[in-house]
């Protein structure tokens, strides 16, 4: 414990000294998120020494070994560093799918080249990642898919389509599912394959959100040749990797939000609806509905901090990230229920600068994606019943 | 009085119904939208609406209208609400003919009802100041000059606000902010000088202005109603528009229910339509049997509406408070069980989810009319 309060105190220093004051602000739009790639750019000054000095560091992501560009963070550790920076109000320095997704897998089932060629390439900040698991007919029941790779010598052969496919049109490389055996059954046949996307034949269209902005994209791939060496994991094992992949994508949407940082609920209702001489809410059905979120949230916060302690502990089930994913994203919705009815009139503005080009609305519609991105919150109860309770049929 | 429609409310809604849905399909919004048109809705159409009768429902018969009531504009809300087509009834039809029926001079019912009645008139009403709807709030300031009185002050979200020839606006000329004794309704002409009008693009794609008075000059004839005592004849004509605004949110949930039904029967995933598994079921017949409740608490507001606006108040908050909250579960489970289809804005579904905002937030939202109820009933 005492080393564990001594590194907390480093950790804070370092970070008071090294992290820019503009850093410590709000995000106010999705441009002030760092997503890396080669055709990236800075939005600020601040924005590039924040992550540089992270990234300097081994803290773009503090727990992944130090050979890989991490921090080498044990468990505790960088509990402490994640919580130092949420006091401070820091922003995440990069933000990727490379960390929240695609690292993990490959750290448990890649190769060690692999690892060597694409991991310091994510802490770095250099390769951007998508991830091609949705086709049209392919959502809720991913295993059907139905993009081909077929051997040709040393290579494979890639035609099909995926959809939803996010920043798949400034992603760099993409890790995609592909079915290499038609023949067996379902889940027997897919592997899971990583390519450049400025490979031959690969093309993506922007799909339009209702928010009004197009983070994902049909993407088309079109007799993309792609060395077999770059399967991860065995050859039509592929949904192994998938699902462990889908576990720690579930485990990073569902602390989507920005749980506890910048102003309380009722303070920005407090700002439209008015307050009265105690300061409780003029709106008093407004004022319990944002209570009971925030009991709920505070109970969230725990719980997702208990679900790491116990995987650290090796008692955690590993189809829990489906219940946290269920409970954060429904929860993150009603957050912008409440947002959009604290706002009132003003929320409902779409484009004047006023209302910052109608950033709440577009914020608030874009949380309905949250219970169907990653597996629909339908599906992440069907998981709890089957995996968890055991339910017959489930 | 039975809570079914008569034949010829009936007859009303199929051609309501069958020229909405030939003329202003939720393409029709979505053309104007993406065309940044600058009126938001079509004059062609509107003309149309005169020549059906529909501007002038609620219009006497002496002025030029059909002398309908409140039932026969639901009626007419409904069939907007499921294709969210953009129109001046709202506005022009609803509110205004009912505020000049209601608590217009002779004189005044001459002049402009017959004009709302063959569509050559628009009008709007202007009553919301802060980011709430809250009209005993109002602050815009009417200070006594002259023979008539000068408006100093702001609004918010006054629909159609910036193609109005004719504002209705709610004003404070005694007491203040909080009180129910006071408040004035002006017709006020929007080329009035001092007066500003911001149209504002709102999430939904339709029509609403910020307005601003500054110092503007209005004449002892242009009060509608009693100086100071303007709040009950504003109240029965929130309480009309409320029970349309109820109206349209249940013809905009029974159109994203029934589109989602069909998508339920139409998606296969896992070897067969989605409305096979039974999570989707339930949820369907749940949000089902919430529509049926608020459809049948909605008509009887707008019954009672014509029975008494005066004491309808109750059944009124019950159906904008059922409304909002059916509204907002009908566009919420449409985008959920459309999956990533449903956050397309390529797909309608969207479309409904923007517009069940707005409409939740138009003339009080569920907690609003939820907190009306209570303090209505004494706790
Ligand atoms: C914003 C956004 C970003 C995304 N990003 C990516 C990405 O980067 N890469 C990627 O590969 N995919 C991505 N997706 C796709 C996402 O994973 C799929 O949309 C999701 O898995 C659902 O698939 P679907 O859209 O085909 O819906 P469907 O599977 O068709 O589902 C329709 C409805 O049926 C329900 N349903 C289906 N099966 C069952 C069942 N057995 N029991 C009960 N209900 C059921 C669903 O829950 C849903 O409500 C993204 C989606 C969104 C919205
Ligand atoms: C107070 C009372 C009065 C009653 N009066 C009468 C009467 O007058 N006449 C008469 O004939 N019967 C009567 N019943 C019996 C009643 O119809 C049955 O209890 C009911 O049909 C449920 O059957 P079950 O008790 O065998 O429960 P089960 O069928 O075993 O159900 C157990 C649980 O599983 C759920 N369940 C079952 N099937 C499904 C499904 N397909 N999908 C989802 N969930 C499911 C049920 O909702 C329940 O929660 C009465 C019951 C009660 C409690």
């Amino acid at each position: 414990m005492a080393d564990l309060e001594k590194f907390r105190a480093e950790t804070r220093a370092w970070l008071e000294q090294n992290c820019p004051a503009e850093m410590r602000k709000p995000m106010t739009s999705d441009g002030d998120t760092f997503w890396g790639g080669r055709n990236t750019k800075f939005s600020s000054e601040a924005r590039r020494v924040w992550f540089e000095r992270m990234r300097d560091k081994g803290w773009t992501v503090p727990h992944w070994p130090k050979e890989y560009g991490g921090g080498g963070l044990d468990g505790e550790e960088a509990k402490i560093v994640r919580q130092e920076m949420a006091a401070i109000g820091a922003r995440q320095p990069l933000t990727s799918f490379g960390i929240s997704m695609l690292g993990p897998a490959l750290l448990k089932y890649g190769t060690e080249e692999q690892k060597k060629e694409h991991l310091p390439k994510i802490t770095a900040g250099l390769i951007r990642w998508c991830q091609g698991y949705s086709e049209p007919n392919a959502g809720s029941d991913l295993a059907s898919l139905q993009t081909r790779a077929v051997g040709d010598g040393d290579d494979y052969i890639i035609n099909g389509q995926k959809i939803w496919t996010s920043y798949a049109n400034y992603a760099d490389w993409i890790f995609c599912l592909v079915r290499t055996d038609p023949a067996a059954k379902k889940h027997d046949g897919i592997s899971f394959i990583l390519f450049d996307m400025t490979s031959k034949g690969v093309s993506t269209k922007p799909i339009l959100l209702i928010s009004g902005y197009s983070p994902f994209c049909e993407t088309f791939f079109d007799n993309v040749r792609v060395p077999k060496s770059h399967v991860v994991g065995t050859v039509n094992r592929g949904w192994d990797v998938a699902k462990y992949l889908l576990q720690h994508e579930r485990a990073m949407i569902s602390g989507m939000g920005e749980r506890g940082v910048g102003r309380p609920l009722g303070q920005i209702a407090a700002d439209s609806v008015g307050a009265d001489a105690q300061g409780k809410l003029d709106d008093a059905q407004l004022r319990s509905q944002i209570a009971n979120f925030e009991v709920d949230e505070a109970a969230l916060a725990a719980a997702a901090e208990r679900a790491v302690d116990l995987a650290k502990a090796g008692q955690s089930h590993p189809a829990f990230s489906s219940a946290m994913k269920y409970y954060g994203t429904e929860l993150n919705k009603r957050r912008y229920e409440i947002l959009m009815s604290a706002g009132g009139i003003d929320a409902l503005e779409w484009e004047s600068d006023r209302s910052r080009g109608g950033a709440r609305p577009r914020a608030w519609l874009r949380t309905k994606a949250n219970s169907i991105e990653g597996g629909t919150s339908e599906v992440m109860l069907g998981i709890v019943a089957k995996r968890i309770l055991d339910l017959p049929g489930a | 009085m039975a809570l079914v429609l008569t034949e010829e409310q009936s007859m009303l809604r199929d051609s309501a119904r069958g020229l909405i849905s030939d003329k202003a399909p939720v393409a029709h919004l979505r053309g104007l939208r993406d065309a940044k048109d600058t009126t938001g809705f079509s004059r062609e159409l509107w003309t149309t609406f005169a020549e059906m009768g529909f501007s002038g429902l609620l219009v006497p018969d002496q002025f030029g209208g059909s002398g309908l009531g409140c039932v026969e504009a639901g009626i007419v809300m409904e069939e907007i609400g499921r294709t969210l087509m953009p129109s001046p009834f709202l506005a022009t039809s609803v509110l205004a003919a009912s505020a000049l029926s209601r608590g217009g001079s002779e004189a005044q019912k001459a002049q402009h009802l017959p004009k709302i009645a063959d569509g050559s008139l628009l009008a709007a009403l202007a009553i919301d100041e802060g980011a709430k709807h809250r009209p005993l709030q109002t602050k815009l300031q009417a200070t006594r000059a002259g023979n008539g009185f000068k408006l100093s002050g702001d609004k918010a979200f006054v629909v159609d606000g910036h193609t109005a020839d004719l504002l209705i606006v709610a004003a404070r000329s005694a007491g203040s902010a909080g009180d129910k004794n006071g408040l004035t309704l002006f017709l006020v002409d929007p080329k009035a000088k001092g007066l500003a009008v911001e149209r504002t693009a709102m999430v939904d794609s339709h029509n609403a202005a910020r307005i601003v008075f500054d110092n503007v000059e209005v004449n002892a004839d242009s009060v509608l109603g009693e100086v100071d005592q303007g709040f009950g004849l504003l109240e029965g004509v929130l309480n009309i528009g409320r029970g349309a605004v109820a109206s349209e949110m249940v013809g905009l949930s029974d159109e994203v229910f029934g589109r989602t039904v069909t998508y339920l029967k139409e998606r296969k995933q896992f070897g067969k339509a989605i409305g096979e598994f039974q999570a989707l079921q339930h949820r369907a017949a749940e949000l089902y049997i919430d529509i049926e409740i608020t459809r049948a608490a909605v008509l009887k507001a707008l019954q009672a509406l014509d029975a008494d606006v005066a004491k309808a108040a109750t059944a009124v908050a019950v159906a904008k408070a059922r409304a909002g909250t059916t509204a907002t579960l009908a566009v919420q489970e449409g985008v959920q069980m459309h999956g990533g289809m449903g956050m397309t804005d390529q797909f309608d579904i969207g479309f409904f989810m923007k517009r069940a905002r707005v409409c939740q937030e138009l003339f009080g939202d569920s907690n609003f009319h939820t907190d009306q109820l209570a303090s209505g009933k004494g706790y």
